[in-house]
């Protein structure tokens, strides 16, 4: 494994060694990641894309990294190539269709998540949320109880006169800070306006929905 | 008017010209989200020419519930139940290919007996994914028989997880840097009688299906993927091996010991619907071949890294009695597991295929990023590829031989 990484650098020279835990990663420059790919696919035997995802540097630049994880069916290696993306807020990657048609749904899933436009991809659509939603959930911005947003169909909206809520995850464990001082990414509830001895204010819907009597009755 | 004869065996792939012949106005249908065929809410737009498939989208996302950006804001000890909720036919698989990955991670080295517990899980989790897969595909194909048959017996592998961990499906039995519990008494033994019961049950399951003339009618030849193909979609799994395709991790790149025990793995030739039975059929008898060995071979010892003092909370009663430990305790459950910062992709071979993990840690109990690549999600992406060509009654067959959860899929 780690005998093969020094030939794999003196032979691509734009390549750069990349901070692994585990497998040989390789930073590669955008304009030259499908060639990269494809001399791995073709010489290397590297023929398995097992993974296509991306990441977020929130603050960093360039703040969208593309990575690869690829697999040798034949020498069982893994390696890992990471690419980073043209662009700031519309990132830009060179699609790996026509390499792999497994890259086919990673992309659109990195497409819909983190709004990475790939080039030279067949159809690139949202895959996991619906088709016309106007964010993209993963990136560090997006906030974990999610954003309010229209129904998928405007018509559906005017005749029901409803709206997606947001998903009730606001409060409880799940709100924890990744940075910062060990004070700060203790976990803690996004909305600490209320608690066991203040109780929560009832909305009005809540309070139409359900008479007062029947609801202490159950 | 002439009478066209069509074999039964040529249905799948007509020829061109009996396709010009029967050429007429196509028609698009939904299947799904909700349709007892698609196993969950996958929902597949079709384009029908007559009875034969033209093109094929799936709609998956259905059951997304954002456990990424989840697992972004809780520390991997929280994220264990979530793993639960991907693979829900199979889930204590999961837990164990999520720990190993965070204890790559961490560089952390399991004890053996740790190791031999969770491949045990990991085996017995391979049984109940398969016998569900079997029990459902043989419903897809018309036999209603064999899934009562493999329902019952997955019945007491379930009852073998709630003595183990005291949970059915959500077991969340791995802890980072060990487990939940050691396994109570006798256990062992009760694993070994559920192995008894259950080989019967697979002869049965394999005298009424296999040589079964019609079960062959609906299944040879049919949903053909070809090795190349099969590599190129990135199909895993069973689904990879059917092809012709020998990979198993558990064999190329052993973990848990794997390469203590004797098994063998099932390859298919054909790449149809009807190897896809056959490897998943022989899995389940590699399984219970290897569980017989682990339970021999259970060696004694601890269950969990004693020294990862950052990362396994101790024993309770040490936590209430030295100070020390109440420290670690505490540190542990608010900022979760101490992890070095660096990147890791960790797979192992689930029952539906190969599930990987790759984590971007920047120090820490909470992961900056986390990707899960699952089976699922990579083998439904060759059904727009598959179908097409098909008929409309074939497609629950086709979508039963793939074998994939939705919860998984979408994550």
């Amino acid at each position: 494994m780690s005998t093969r990484l020094p030939s794999i650098l003196e032979e691509y020279p734009y390549l750069s060694e990349r901070d692994s835990a585990d497998h040989p990663a390789f930073n590669c420059p955008q304009d030259k990641i499908l060639e990269f790919l494809d001399h791995l696919k073709s010489s290397k035997g590297f023929d398995f894309l097992c993974d296509l995802t991306a990441i977020d540097h929130f603050d960093q630049n360039p703040r969208f990294e593309v990575v690869y994880n690829l697999f040798s069916t034949h020498q069982h290696e893994y390696i890992r190539v990471v690419t980073p993306c043209r662009g700031e807020a519309d990132p830009i990657c060179q699609s790996a269709v026509s390499l792999w048609a497994a890259a086919d749904w990673h992309e659109r899933e990195a497409y819909d998540l983190f709004g990475i436009q790939f080039e030279g991809h067949p159809d690139l659509r949202r895959i996991l949320m619906w088709d016309g939603y106007p964010f993209h959930p993963l990136r560090k911005e997006f906030p974990l109880a999610g954003k309010e947003v229209e129904f998928p169909s405007e018509e559906l909206t005017e005749r029901t006169g409803t709206s997606v809520k947001p998903a009730p995850m606001a409060g409880g464990p799940f709100h924890a800070s990744q940075c910062g001082s060990m004070v700060n990414r203790e976990p803690r509830a996004d909305d600490e306006s209320w608690n066991e001895l203040n109780e929560k204010t009832e909305t009005p819907d809540a309070e139409n929905a359900i008479p007062r009597e029947l609801r202490d009755r159950n | 008017m002439s009478i066209k004869e069509v074999s039964i065996g040529d249905i799948g792939a007509r020829s061109a010209e009996a396709d010009q012949e029967f050429h007429g106005d196509k028609m698009m249908i939904n299947i799904g989200p909700s349709h007892p065929a698609t196993h969950g809410v996958l929902r597949m737009k079709v384009e029908l020419d007559g009875e034969t498939v033209t093109k094929c989208d799936p709609v998956v996302g259905y059951l997304h519930r954002g456990s990424e950006k989840i697992a972004e804001n809780m520390t991997y000890n929280q994220f264990i139940p979530y793993t639960d909720r991907l693979d829900y036919i199979g889930p204590v698989h999961n837990n164990v290919t999520f720990a190993l990955a965070v204890e790559k991670l961490a560089g952390l080295e399991m004890p053996e007996r740790c190791q031999a517990i969770r491949l045990l899980c990991c085996e017995i989790a391979r049984l109940q994914s398969h016998l569900v897969g079997v029990g459902v595909y043989g419903m897809d194909c018309g036999a209603l028989t064999v899934f009562m048959y493999t329902f019952t017996i997955r019945d007491k592998l379930y009852n073998l997880m709630e003595q183990l961990t005291g949970a059915r499906f959500t077991t969340s039995y791995t802890r980072i840097g060990g487990l939940a519990r050691d396994i109570p008494e006798g256990w062992l033994g009760n694993v070994l009688k559920v192995m008894n019961d259950l080989e019967p049950v697979i002869e049965e399951t394999d005298k009424l299906l296999t040589r079964n003339k019609i079960f062959w009618d609906r299944t040879v030849g049919l949903g053909v993927v070809s090795k190349e193909e099969a590599i190129n979609a990135g199909l895993t799994g069973p689904n990879l091996r059917a092809s012709g395709v020998a990979v198993d991790l558990r064999k190329d790149k052993p973990y848990l010991g794997y390469e203590n025990y004797d098994f063998d793995v099932p390859i298919g030739s054909a790449g149809d619907c009807y190897d896809r039975w056959l490897v998943r059929m022989e899995e389940m008898r590699q399984s219970i071949r290897i569980i017989r060995q682990v339970v021999e071979k259970m060696p004694d010892g601890p269950w969990y890294a004693e020294d990862a003092k950052k990362i396994f909370p101790p024993s309770k009663d040490k936590v209430l009695t030295s100070m020390e430990e109440l420290i670690q305790n505490f540190m542990i459950v608010t900022e979760g597991p101490q992890m070095p910062a660096g990147e890791v992709y960790f797979e192992a071979e689930n029952p539906k295929g190969i599930l990987g993990f790759y984590i971007v840690s920047k120090g820490g109990g909470v992961p900056y990023r986390m990707k899960i690549r699952s089976p699922s999600f990579c083998n439904l992406s060759i059904l727009p590829k598959m179908v097409p060509g098909h008929i409309v009654p074939d497609i629950p067959v086709l979508l039963g031989s793939l074998d994939f959860v939705l919860g998984e899929c979408d994550r």
